[in-house]
């Protein structure tokens, strides 16, 4: 138990330091799929996000703070609700056998 | 590689939304059957890894860049199907919560890189395993090589729903696929060298929590690939 919680502890903690303080470091060009749709002539088919105007969209943005809320709530909320679901996974396999 | 909205019509986004729900139902039902006590903080981990990680877009081109997809990445660590459960989380809350991958393409998001990226490039994983000799310490070369392989496959998942119901008529599917091609190929030796690393420290200090090496401590599904 406790080798496991080192190794949580240590995996969170990286994964922290990778949405915070790495994710400064980004680069900002498009990635792939946006830059072979500007290539190829449909990049002007996508249509704006219903949330394009939230804090969090896009990770922030240029916002520096924004980025930095947005890598804490985005790793908080990936790591509970994969806690919740995989635990009700589970636990749905102890009542069918039980 | 996260499709917005507008990109491909409704009818074929419709269907990868069917295509993405039938597959998640079977990726719980699947991973259901070895999910452990271990095994549940160890996949929330891994889904905020993959989170974090795909924020961090790399340098590939002279104006393009790319990023983690992170599906090989998660079925090594937890498995095919709860590394498909992991991709989907992320895919969601990204879509929900950072307007990253539109709403109506959320099933072609997860088709590409949930049931391509962690299911499919499991496959190959295991498919390199075998050809490799099965060894514990060739897992993080052929998780990073399944990695590479894997992006330029979720990228011609794309290029056949672009195809099948791209909004513009006038595109050459052609030269769509050999630039998504030509481009994901690049990105997927970013993919390889982290999903290396990564999987190599983990194996140097929690092998028996690797769910595609032999070391793994828990019960496995069937495999895809014995």
């Amino acid at each position: 138990m406790r080798k496991g919680m080192t190794f949580f502890g240590a995996g969170l903690l990286v994964t922290l330091v990778v949405a915070v303080v790495i994710a400064q470091f980004a680069s900002t060009e498009p990635d792939g799929l946006e830059y072979v749709a500007g290539q190829e002539g449909f990049l002007e088919t996508a249509q704006d996000h219903p949330l394009a105007e939230s804090p969090l969209a896009d990770y922030g943005g240029d916002s520096k703070s924004n980025l930095i809320l947005s890598g804490v709530v985005g790793v908080l909320v990936t790591l509970g609700l994969g806690y919740l679901v995989f635990t009700v996974v589970k636990s749905d396999k102890t009542s069918a056998e039980g | 590689m996260h499709i917005p909205d507008g990109f491909i019509g409704p009818g074929i986004s419709a269907a990868a939304g069917l295509t993405a729900i039938g597959g998640f139902a079977v990726a719980l039902r699947k991973a259901r059957d070895y999910l452990t006590d271990r095994l549940v903080p160890m996949a929330a981990l891994v889904a905020a890894f993959v989170f974090a990680a795909q924020m961090v877009n790399f340098p590939v081109l002279p104006g393009m860049s790319g990023h983690l997809l992170g599906g090989v990445l998660a079925a090594v660590l937890v498995g095919p199907w709860a590394g498909c459960i992991v991709m989907s989380l992320v895919l969601i809350v990204e879509a929900l919560l950072f307007a990253d991958g539109g709403l109506s393409a959320l099933g072609l998001n997860i088709v590409n890189m949930s049931l391509i990226g962690a299911v499919v490039g499991y496959l190959v994983y295991r498919v390199l395993f075998r050809l490799g000799g099965s060894r514990p310490t060739a897992v993080p070369v052929l998780a990073g090589l399944a990695a590479m392989i894997s992006v330029p496959l979720a990228a011609t998942g794309f290029v056949l729903e672009f195809g099948l119901g791209g909004t513009v008529e006038s595109i050459s599917i052609g030269s769509v696929f050999w630039a998504i091609l030509g481009t994901h190929v690049l990105i997927g030796i970013g993919e390889g060298l982290i999903t290396f690393v990564v999987v190599g420290a983990v194996m140097r200090s929690r092998p028996d929590l690797v769910y595609g090496s032999p070391t793994f401590g828990g019960t496995r599904s069937e495999e895809l690939v014995s």
